[in-house]
């Protein structure tokens, strides 16, 4: 790796960690606003015209706060559990492309991070980080409120990770690598794989609202029943931490969708429009941004218009079925796939 | 050629490690410091915590998560396959059939068995 | 030393505290729930976790003064505890009270019945999780609060009426503002029912969740919606009539399982019935005085206090509470926004009541509640609790 490769890096991953933090910065305020228009509210308007500043006013806020660590908590457990959270959301978006390759003075830059031969599988292990997280968060405050969030978090994560990891493996089976990039690639102009994955989609899709804890699957911190839930004790950039993770995951969460399902930075006509590729990678990452931001919108209308599962629903639906959905799923992308062999011995 | 690819990770490690390291600190320093016995009480809707938050907690939680090791571990072997699963062809897929069946078989006998069962 | 004769008592289970500060219990009220993971194995409510002494205050406030604490029970409708007092209190005194004053009344009192059950299916709403429609729909519950203020000047605890009627005809402000809130509750409560009733979530949440039997909920001296519910067509409104309720054509919405499901249609159709029987009073008003003569016991206008001597000497003497009060022993009972709010007065003559017994539902409702929560989940437990629309203001006991 060249140095300045290594200096295109390091900005890249700058510029992707200030993007992914405004973004989920102003999606508390976008969050707010939607509720609020949902309900027919105003919403927050106070910080800055139609209050634009409210993100930021929060943020100080909570640096501003007092930082309260129960006296029966285990201190060192207590600070670890939101860093924890927050350092494995901020983990997740090196994988993903965020736009096609840029041309500057004849060498190409790629707008990922870095394109790993196995970056599923590293979103899904840095993603099975999180619920480490909420689990030291919950438990170390030595809580019932916050042990029972943090191990409903936990129950919901690994069991809709199972069916999430499944309805991945019918989309691999499609694309044949574990490289984020290259299934991009082959969605190019309009060939997403929404059009041969609904099923699957549907369920990646399911699984990403409960991995982010969002409603309908926001069980975890219900605060009418769990006060709190896990962050019921936290106070400080400590408790912001926990409601940023969550809004950095939705973030990615979107993205991941976006790229994997919805063709990324691809879109129909890319090719046909006579623009240089720099043009058309700008587009692409522009377009790529639009699909990210309404999946995000969508996580806000679902959030806001449906209630929550009750516990043994949510398990009920995640294994039997979701994984059983999943499954089938596999088969039926496995004979579509296999259709020509499967003719041939049969028939012959 | 491969192992660079993983140098924007670290890159990344740093950066969000920094971040968080920093948050951290600089909440804790600017924060106001007025504490009491009271104030650092856990919450329990207002009233003196009855018991230890950390018992003995129900057993369900734990099979579930016992489930979910054993599954997960079935569905990271599916991974490779899938990626070779064009090449296989076809008998690499009834072969994985009979994998998923025993699977399926398994996940059958623990929904009979109750282990999911809440009520 | 203890000896264990079942392997059952051996185990552990955790105890939580559901209460006094928890988002779900509105209002203050404790229940200590031994739970084995998310079931609940036994509750322990704490009855008269917030006791105010309103009975024994109630002894020691000329009758005049009352009125004021029966805002404080269910606060939820509290125009309905105030012409239920007024009501029991002309009962002992006899007094004739004008058709006009009663449709009034009935006007009122069934837009208090509308905003209760705002709250507590919209409450039902935010504790399954879905907090928009809440929000929404209480903006309607403010149309209706505005009415009041247009006719006393107090929202919440609103101290309405006189003993005898009113203290002011409605004004024409007060009609289109009556009118205005029919109208905009008819829409949004048909898009709230449209978000919710059937949503499949809901239903699953609901349906099932806190069920009691008829003959249980009889039992435990259940009324109102809670009742209804569980299929017995029991309303004050029917089976005692009062203040011309006889003349209005309703129907008495009933449930079949008493599930909280059951719970939150027979409160929806409610609200349907209620619009219905205040429009028929507002077509039907009769012309006439707004409050009867009862000289005594009604508070003459403030005008006339300062200009006329009788009004004067009337008006110190209700307000000091020197009336003369016929001795007796009285129960009225009214259709409240969750039950049979009954009043129990004996008077022996005296300036303040001899006993004053509140007949509260919620505190009967809260009695069945650990049976009807056992082996259910928390997120049942808080579900039944909002569904039942206890008030903490009425565990007052």
């Amino acid at each position: 790796m060249g140095i300045e490769l290594l200096i295109f890096k390091s900005i890249l991953v700058l510029v992707v960690f200030t993007i992914t933090l405004t973004i989920a910065a102003y999606s508390t305020y976008g969050e707010r606003k939607i509720a609020a228009f949902l309900q027919d509210r105003i919403g927050p308007n106070r910080a800055g015209p139609f209050g634009i500043f409210q993100p930021v006013a929060d943020g100080g806020k909570m640096f501003l706060k007092e930082e309260i660590i129960p006296a029966d908590a285990s201190a060192f457990l207590f600070v670890l559990g939101p860093s924890l959270a927050m350092l494995t959301a901020l983990m997740t978006g090196v994988v993903i492309p965020w736009g096609d390759t840029l041309t500057l003075n004849g060498v190409e830059y790629s707008l990922q991070i870095t394109d790993l031969n196995i970056g599923v599988l590293y979103i899904f292990g840095v993603v099975s980080f999180g619920v480490y997280g909420i689990m030291i968060g919950g438990w170390s405050s030595n809580n019932k409120f916050s042990l029972l969030g943090a191990i409903r978090a936990s129950a919901q994560m690994i069991s809709y990770e199972l069916a999430m990891g499944l309805s991945i493996v019918a989309l691999i089976m499609t694309t044949g690598t574990l490289s984020i990039k290259e299934i991009v690639d082959q969605q190019a102009t309009w060939h997403w794989n929404i059009l041969y994955q609904p099923l699957g989609f549907l369920i990646f899709m399911i699984c990403a609202f409960a991995e982010c804890n969002r409603a309908p699957f926001d069980l975890a911190e219900c605060e009418t029943e769990l006060v709190g839930g896990y962050h019921t004790e936290y106070s400080s950039m400590k408790l912001g931490f926990y409601l940023f993770a969550e809004y950095i995951n939705m973030f990615i969460s979107s993205a991941l969708m976006a790229s994997l399902y919805f063709g990324g930075y691809n879109f129909p006509f890319m090719n046909s429009l006579g623009l240089d590729q720099n043009m058309v990678t700008i587009l692409g990452t522009v377009v790529f941004f639009g699909k990210v931001f309404f999946f995000i919108f969508f996580f806000m209308w679902i959030r806001w218009t449906i209630p929550r599962f009750r516990y043994d629903q949510l398990m009920r639906l995640g294994w039997q079925s979701l994984i059983p959905l999943a499954i089938l799923n596999i088969l039926l992308t496995g004979i579509f796939t296999m259709r020509e062999e499967l003719k041939n011995w049969l028939f012959n | 050629m491969q192992s660079v690819n993983y140098i924007p990770i670290v890159l990344q490690l740093l950066v969000a490690g920094g971040f968080v390291t920093l948050a951290m600190t600089l909440t804790h320093v600017w924060g106001p410091k007025r504490k009491s016995a009271e104030k650092l009480e856990n919450f329990e809707c207002g009233i003196e915590s009855q018991g230890n938050a950390r018992m003995p907690f129900s057993i369900k939680y734990f099979l579930t998560a016992i489930l979910f090791v054993l599954f997960d571990v079935e569905v990271i072997f599916l991974y490779p396959w899938a990626v070779n699963f064009k090449e296989l062809g076809l008998f690499g897929f009834v072969e994985m059939l009979v994998f998923i069946a025993f699977l399926l078989l398994g996940f059958l006998y623990i929904i009979k068995k109750g282990a999911l069962k809440w009520e | 030393m203890q000896q264990y004769t079942d392997i059952e008592e051996e185990k552990e289970y955790n105890t939580l505290n559901l209460g006094p500060t928890h988002p779900a219990t509105h209002g203050i009220f404790q229940n200590v729930l031994k739970m084995d993971g998310e079931i609940i194995v036994s509750s322990e409510p704490t009855i008269g976790y917030i006791h105010r002494a309103f009975e024994k205050i109630a002894e020691h406030r000329p009758y005049y003064q009352i009125t004021p604490l029966t805002d404080r029970m269910n606060y939820c409708s509290s125009p309905i505890n105030n012409m239920g007092w007024h009501m029991t209190m002309e009962k002992l005194i006899g007094a004739e009270i004008p058709k006009r004053a009663q449709y009034m009344r009935i006007i009122i009192m069934e837009l208090a019945r509308i905003a209760d059950h705002i709250v507590c299916n919209s409450v039902i709403g935010v504790d399954t999780g879905a907090l928009t429609g809440f929000t929404y729909v209480w903006q309607d519950r403010e149309k209706i609060y505005e009415v009041y203020e247009e006719i006393c000047g107090a929202r919440l605890t609103t101290n309405i009426g006189r003993i005898g009627g009113f203290e002011r005809d409605f004004n024409k402000t007060t009609w289109e503002k009556i009118n205005d809130a029919l109208n905009s509750i008819e829409k949004r409560w048909a898009e709230f029912e449209r978000l919710l009733s059937r949503n499949r979530i809901f239903m699953d949440r609901c349906i099932g969740c806190g069920p009691i039997t008829a003959e249980k909920a009889l039992g435990y001296g259940f009324t109102g919606p809670n009742l209804r519910a569980a299929g017995v067509d029991y309303d004050v409104r029917v089976m005692s009539p009062y203040s011309s309720y006889e003349d209005f054509d309703f129907t008495i919405p009933v449930g079949t399982n008493g599930d909280t499901y059951d719970r939150f249609m027979v409160r929806n159709t409610e609200i349907w019935e209620s619009i219905k029987i205040i429009r028929q009073a507002m077509n039907n008003l009769p012309e006439g005085n707004y409050h009867a003569d009862i000289p005594e016991f009604y508070l003459p206008p403030k005008d006339d206090v300062y200009t006329k001597m009788e009004a004067l000497i009337y008006h110190f003497k209700i307000v000091m509470g020197e009336t003369d009060v016929p001795k007796g022993e009285v129960y009225h009972c009214v259709e409240g926004g969750n039950g049979e709010l009954g009043f129990y007065l004996v008077s022996d003559g005296g300036r303040t009541p001899y006993r004053l017994h509140f007949r509260r539902p919620c505190f009967i409702y809260y009695q069945a509640y650990p049976e009807m929560i056992k082996g259910a989940m928390l997120s049942d437990a808080i579900l039944t609790m909002s569904s039942m629309n206890v008030i903490a203001g009425e565990l007052d006991a």
